[in-house]
């Protein structure tokens, strides 16, 4: 490697570690993605430019094209996609990101080990190879059915006692990978056989995994692609490949800690264990029993006109409903008649970290007024309404009070202290894993039923007419 | 097992580099507020494309009559690039939204 494609190497790293350090702060943040932005641009430019050998141009021409041709597929995605499909997004890219380094691994199996090789690889260096190709291979297909999933073309699917061929298999994986290592094979089958059971792992880790769990899927198949890149830095010795693909790694891992906390889950459930699980649903026994009161839009209208505080909780169904404008337009109105409007954001609202945030922010809600979960449960008791809309397992008291429940500890909004609670849902029909929710039967809780654009559309122009 | 202690002692600057990075993640990532976890994970993401230096790689490497070598490297590149550009601007467009109000 010439000296000045490692000095291009070590700026570009430098940038990769101060941008992600900016990109933790809200003022520092555009610039710096834009500073790791530019770092990449010259990691990649350095890398054609500055090969070792004599390059073909032939091969020059066809990088350039896969440049042009991914740069322009790519810009379009991300100029045309509407935010409330953020969190498809990034599993999309993320599963791109696992198959680029999947690619690399088979081609680099054969080179090392198979077909073309001409001397045995050393132990480490098939070791590192079938790591790259396992993990691409994992966050390859585990990302392309977490995107499916959360765009709705792919349901839940829970086979019996799935978590213990998943774990089965995930066991006969590791075995089979440290087979390969030590056997020092040239066998390209047992590659491709390598190969094929890892996609098929990764599509099997995800599939049972229900809605409301995918924070925390999603920050940990970030996590893994970040790793296999670092894996495929090892194999080049490429320092800006490995720092890169290792930050990635422990800042989803971090993420996905994060998560767990917020949904009181252990990693070690999240990823071995009963996950969202049907057996864990069928634990809870208690059914909670009594009547739902339904209201009106006009009803629930006087209800918030004539109120000093109101507190909004936005949950998932918001983004389904894509109604994130219409709920500033009420937002806007409620104050301009003299309520006090906060939104309550708990960490795990909506189908990835933040997510609430971004809607909210498209939509141009002022920042002072997302308050996080800690902050604003003590305020509820002084909370006149608390309108719910499109949110469910983060308001349910079962996480307080029913120990059989399998959401019971996981933190969540203290929304039944408030002293009206209106729950803007498209039916009775619970979250994930069938947990009834004893709020809707509260005495002080009014059902507001109806898709939450329509229903909040309606509230908007009932209140325009006070 | 020998083989595995040369593999280390051989390359003990790579393994100083894992470990002081992954400190370095961790420490980076710790205390950023919810509100910028999804532009953080989508930049984080971003940034996990750098496996595109790889797919580069492997295409200047390939002779260029390995066309299943060079086939694979250019389908690595376009996906490893669509990662690349798609990740950092989506995440601009994002922090722009934020920007705005103020």
């Amino acid at each position: 490697m010439s000296i000045t494609l490692s000095i291009l190497y070590l700026i570009a790293t430098v940038t990769f570690v101060v941008g992600l350090k900016m990109l933790g702060h809200p003022e520092t943040a555009k610039k710096g993605n834009l500073t790791s932005a530019i770092g990449m641009g010259v990691a990649i430019v350095g890398t054609i430019l500055l090969a070792e050998k004599e390059v073909p141009t032939i091969i020059y021409i066809l990088i350039g094209s896969a440049i042009a041709v991914g740069g322009i597929i790519g810009w379009i995605i991300a100029i045309k996609v509407e935010m409330t499909k953020m969190p498809e997004l990034v599993s999309l890219f993320n599963g791109f990101g696992g198959a680029s380094a999947l690619l690399i691994g088979i081609v680099e199996f054969n080179k090392n080990i198979g077909v073309d090789s001409s001397e045995k690889a050393s132990i480490s260096i098939i070791a590192t190879i079938i790591a790259a190709i396992i993990i691409g291979s994992i966050t390859f297909t585990g990302s392309l059915v977490a995107w499916a999933k959360l765009n709705g073309s792919m349901n839940d699917i829970r086979f019996p006692k799935y978590n213990l061929i998943n774990n089965i298999l995930f066991i006969g994986l590791v075995a089979f990978a440290t087979y390969i290592a030590v056997l020092n094979t040239d066998s390209a089958i047992l590659m491709y056989g390598l190969l094929a059971a890892s996609l098929v792992y990764g599509f099997l880790f995800v599939v049972p995994i229900g809605g409301a769990d995918m924070p925390v899927v999603i920050s940990l198949l970030n996590s893994l692609t970040g790793i296999a890149a670092a894996i495929t830095g090892i194999l080049y010795n490429n320092m800006v490949m490995l720092v890169g693909g290792i930050l990635v790694g422990s800042a989803g891992l971090i993420l996905t800690f994060a998560m767990c906390k917020a949904m009181n889950r252990s990693l070690a459930s999240v990823i071995f264990g009963a996950f969202g699980g049907a057996d864990v649903a069928a634990g809870s026994g208690s059914t909670v029993g009594g009547t739902v009161k339904k209201t009106s839009a006009s009803d629930s209208a006087v209800l918030l006109n004539y109120s000093d505080n109101v507190v909004i909780v936005p949950g998932y169904g918001l983004a389904v409903a894509q109604a994130q404008h219409v709920i500033h337009e009420l937002e806007e109105l409620l104050t301009s008649k003299g309520v006090n409007v906060k939104y309550a954001i708990h960490p795990v609202a909506g189908r990835m970290p933040g997510h609430m945030n971004v809607l909210l922010a498209e939509s141009n809600v002022d920042y002072d007024k997302l308050v996080e979960m800690d902050d604003i449960n003590p305020s509820f008791p002084n909370t006149d309404v608390v309108l719910v809309v499109g949110a469910n397992d983060v308001v349910n008291p079962a996480a307080h009070n029913d120990p059989s429940s399998p959401i019971y500890g996981m933190p969540i909004l203290d929304v039944e202290n408030a002293k009206h609670i209106i729950v803007n849902k498209r039916s009775m029909k619970p979250g994930y894993a069938g947990i009834e929710n004893e709020l809707f039967f509260n005495q002080k809780t009014n059902m507001l039923f109806g898709d939450a654009k329509d229903a909040l559309t309606e509230l908007v122009s009932e209140l325009k007419n006070m | 097992m020998d083989q595995f202690l040369e593999f280390i002692s051989s390359n003990l600057q790579l393994f100083y580099i894992l470990i002081l990075a992954i400190f370095i993640g961790f420490e980076l990532i710790k205390n950023v507020p919810t509100v910028l976890h999804t532009p953080l994970m989508s930049g984080a993401n971003a940034l996990s494309g750098v496996v595109i230096v790889g797919a580069i790689l492997v295409m200047l490497q390939s002779n260029p009559e390995d066309y299943l070598a060079l086939s694979l490297g250019f389908i690595a590149v376009v996906l490893g690039i669509i990662n690349v550009v798609g990740g950092f601007a989506v995440t601009d467009r994002m922090l722009q939204m934020f920007k705005k109000k103020k």
